[in-house]
């Protein structure tokens, strides 16, 4: 599912093909989870009668219900654990964080609790919930409303950590973070929420109707957790990224003209390591890529995977590409962000002999 | 001293600032004089109806709600007018899990188990508040209300097994000992950390309603964790949405070697917190097994009738240590037990029942007997399932599963490690028990 741009593409050809932004299907998701299953409900701040900051939630109050959709104080302890309380009832809870900068006051109920449950009653209570949360940078949100903390809950056992880059994954993911039985962190990247991005801050950026990710099929279909999606096929390196960074190294290597082997990972944990490990023994180099900042981040984890996993395959050292080790900065989020000149540089690195 | 901004030189007149750090009446050596705490004749409390406003029980929230009186009888609008056969029951259960507390005790500094942690003192607040509800209405307690499970008929064996960590432990030898969970009896699983399991409770009060199920929620948690956040959090949601669930807070003047104080009590009582969240809010008699059960029952019936969420504070006292681990004479009196100025819940209740003529000493002294001697051979019996550190574990592989629902790439990898290591170890097999 490459990022293709469609020409003059037909609005709703034929009304057989809908394209959705990545919000709508989102959207789609839940509406289609909610109505295959009457225990499916949605919560958190802003959620219900408005429809969530982000409009992921819109209709869905209307369609469902006050009980099945419905707005939280703004406790993200109690929302992370209310809906704790409700898996063990035997509910699928999915709770929304309005900013994954927000979810730390959750974190004491979602490592301790959430992720521990079935471990602790050796499964007599389970946590089947998906919380959703925004996450990312490049949207001018400074320090609270940019954050990656995807490595704060990889480096939990018992949670699962998935993220879409696209309309379509980000539909079939969520359905099935939903009905998978194990808590789900569910990060979606909102800087592409309208449109993909190509790191390219200072060139237009294109709605997601122009491109072929944006087709969503109606109805219900899954992307199975822990598998990573090919985004372009290549043998000079592999590059692994997630969110947002998917967009952003294609374009880089669409410019350059490097023929990589792009890996769009969806799922953090679990991880999809033969996708790694075969793109890896072909290539012999390794990219990695995300916005988090560097130290301790999931890219150390990835580095260090392939490094054990993929050494005698390896003709250059692995390279990551990384936010800084600073808090997210407003004034200078394009120094911040690892765009263009940074993910070039590490390629010319990785390819120099 | 922090440097005040450049050129403020303002606050130079003003009174100096002094910090207020609470202390307890009574160190270790004191002698204890409890004149302070004040007790009302028991019942002296008036008993709104159970669908009333909250606003209107501010004296219930800073008042304590007490039925048995000096005199062993039972008094006032909150006498649950129980008959002897559940009266005795009551009892049993109580006198169970103090036998039960006290031979697990010696188990720990006997060495067969790591650790332990007895509820002496606070039967009532578990076992007659248990009694009050129905089997099937879900609690989540903290780790000291063993007494709900023994009131609910859960096998002690299991209990000791899990305590045991051993071949017959339910949870696999995963949790610290008495971090207890029973799906089979609506027990949720205890957690080691302090009041997550109380906006957990409302949580699944708020699910039982969404599904016009009747099944009512109820959370316990020690006076010392209501300063958590999470306790905050339950209030909230609670109110919010009008949960059927009843906030447990058992105020045992101790947070290990905390004194209430720390948690806010020299201001104001924990069940007057109630008020300001628009909860109902009751303080009652810990130690007065009739009492907490008028209470539960009140506020069960409130849930019920979906009029709303209660607080009840339970107004008690930790007879002994915070755990095993724990040398409560390195804190606090030792006369604070005896001096305790609303005794002890099992002699209160038992004295009680021989007031009303339905028990008497011999009865009690051979109640007390068999419940000592049932837990010393189920003891024996679980001990047969091996105790901790003795190599009847459960298997290795078993230490990965239930981590998710099935075994990723990862941990299928550590799985094989750990075995490999334990071949490593035991080349011949693994060693005859």
């Amino acid at each position: 599912m490459s990022e293709t741009e469609i020409k003059d593409a037909p609005e709703q050809a034929q009304g057989t093909e809908r394209r959705l932004n990545m919000i709508e299907a989102i959207n789609d998701a839940l509406d289609v989870s909610m109505g295959r299953d009457d225990d499916v409900v949605v919560m958190g701040e802003d959620v219900g009668y408005f429809g969530g900051v982000f409009r992921c939630t819109a209709g869905l109050q209307d369609k469902y219900g006050k009980t099945r959709v419905f707005d939280t104080p703004i406790n993200e302890c109690g929302i992370i654990a209310v809906a704790v309380g409700m898996g063990a009832y035997g509910l699928r809870p999915v709770p929304e964080i309005q900013f994954a900068d927000y979810i730390y006051p959750g974190l004491d109920q979602l490592i301790s609790e959430a992720a521990r449950l079935r471990y602790r009653s050796a499964g007599e209570y389970v946590a089947p919930m998906t919380v959703r949360s925004p996450f990312g940078g490049g949207i001018f949100g400074g320090q609270t409303h940019s954050q990656s903390p995807e490595a704060i809950f990889t480096h939990v056992s018992g949670l699962k950590t998935v993220i879409p880059a696209t309309p379509y994954d980000a539909k079939g993911l969520l359905i099935s973070c939903i009905e998978d039985n194990d808590p789900v962190i569910f990060f979606e990247p909102k800087r592409i929420y309208n449109g993909p991005f190509s790191g390219y801050y200072d060139k237009p950026v294109q709605p997601w109707k122009k491109f072929d990710a944006s087709v969503v099929p109606e109805g219900y279909y899954k992307i199975p957790l822990g598998k990573a999606r090919h985004v372009t096929e290549g043998d000079r390196l592999t590059v692994l990224a997630y969110g947002t960074m998917v967009h952003v190294v294609e374009a880089v290597c669409r410019e350059k003209g490097v023929d990589a082997d792009i890996l769009d990972l969806r799922t953090l944990v679990p991880l999809d390591i033969e996708a790694i490990e075969a793109s890896i023994e072909r290539t012999g180099r390794c990219l990695i890529v995300h916005e988090a900042t560097r130290t301790s981040g999931f890219g150390a984890e990835l580095s260090a995977l392939v490094t054990e996993r993929c050494f005698y395959h390896l003709e250059a050292p692995v390279e990551r590409v990384t936010g800084f080790d600073t808090p997210y900065p407003h004034s200078l989020e394009w120094a911040y962000f690892p765009g263009p000149i940074r993910i070039g540089e590490a390629i010319d690195k990785i390819l120099k002999d | 001293m922090a440097d005040r901004p450049k050129g403020s030189a303002e606050g130079e007149n003003r009174p100096a600032l002094s910090l207020h750090v609470p202390e307890p009446k009574f160190r270790p050596g004191d002698t204890v004089d409890f004149s302070h705490i004040e007790v009302p004749e028991a019942g002296s409390m008036a008993r709104p109806d159970e669908a009333c406003d909250p606003a209107e029980m501010r004296d219930l929230a800073y008042g304590l709600v007490r039925v048995l009186g000096d005199d062993d009888k039972a008094h006032g609008p909150w006498d649950p007018k129980l008959d002897a056969d559940t009266l005795r029951a009551m009892l049993s259960h109580m006198a169970m899990t103090r036998a039960f507390d006290e031979r697990m005790f010696r188990g720990q500094r006997q060495g067969k188990t790591s650790f332990y942690m007895k509820c002496t003192g606070e039967e009532a607040t578990s076992v007659s508040a248990s009694m009050a509800l129905a089997g099937d209405d879900m609690v989540f307690p903290s780790y000291r209300q063993q007494g709900i499970l023994i009131q609910r008929g859960y096998p002690l064996i299991e209990m000791i097994n899990q305590i045991y960590s051993n071949k017959g432990d339910k949870l696999k030898g995963r949790q610290l000992p008495i971090m207890y969970s029973s799906r089979e009896h609506s027990f949720f699983t205890i957690s080691g950390n302090l009041a997550t399991q109380t906006p957990q409770a409302v949580g699944w009060a708020m699910a039982s309603a969404m599904k016009g199920d009747s099944r009512i929620a109820a959370t316990w948690v020690g006076e010392g964790s209501t300063a958590e956040g999470d306790f905050h959090s339950a209030c909230t949601f609670a109110t919010v949405y009008n949960a059927p669930v009843i906030l447990n807070v058992i105020n045992n003047q101790w947070a290990i070697s905390s004194f209430s104080g720390f948690a806010g009590a020299e201001r104001t009582t924990f069940a007057a917190r109630a008020l300001g969240y628009g909860l109902a809010g009751l303080r009652v008699d810990g130690n007065d097994a009739l009492a907490c059960y008028a209470a539960e029952r009140w506020a069960a019936n409130r849930a019920r009738a979906n009029a709303g969420p209660t607080l009840i504070e339970f107004f008690t006292y930790r007879a002994e240590g915070h755990s095993t681990s724990d040398d409560p004479s390195g804190y606090r009196s030792a006369q604070e037990r005896s001096e305790w100025p609303l005794g002890d819940p099992v002699m209160r209740l038992k004295n009680h029942l021989i007031a009303l003529g339905e028990w008497d000493e011999e009865r009690q002294e051979k109640m007390d007997l068999e419940a000592a001697e049932h837990v010393k051979k189920v003891t024996k019996e679980a001990e047969a399932n091996g105790i901790l550190g003795h190599g009847l574990h459960h298997p290795f592989r078993t230490m990965f599963e239930d981590v998710f629902e099935e075994l990723p790439w990862h941990l299928r990898e550590q799985a094989d490690q750990a075995v490999h290591e334990r071949q490593t170890k035991f080349p011949e097999g693994l060693p005859e028990a």
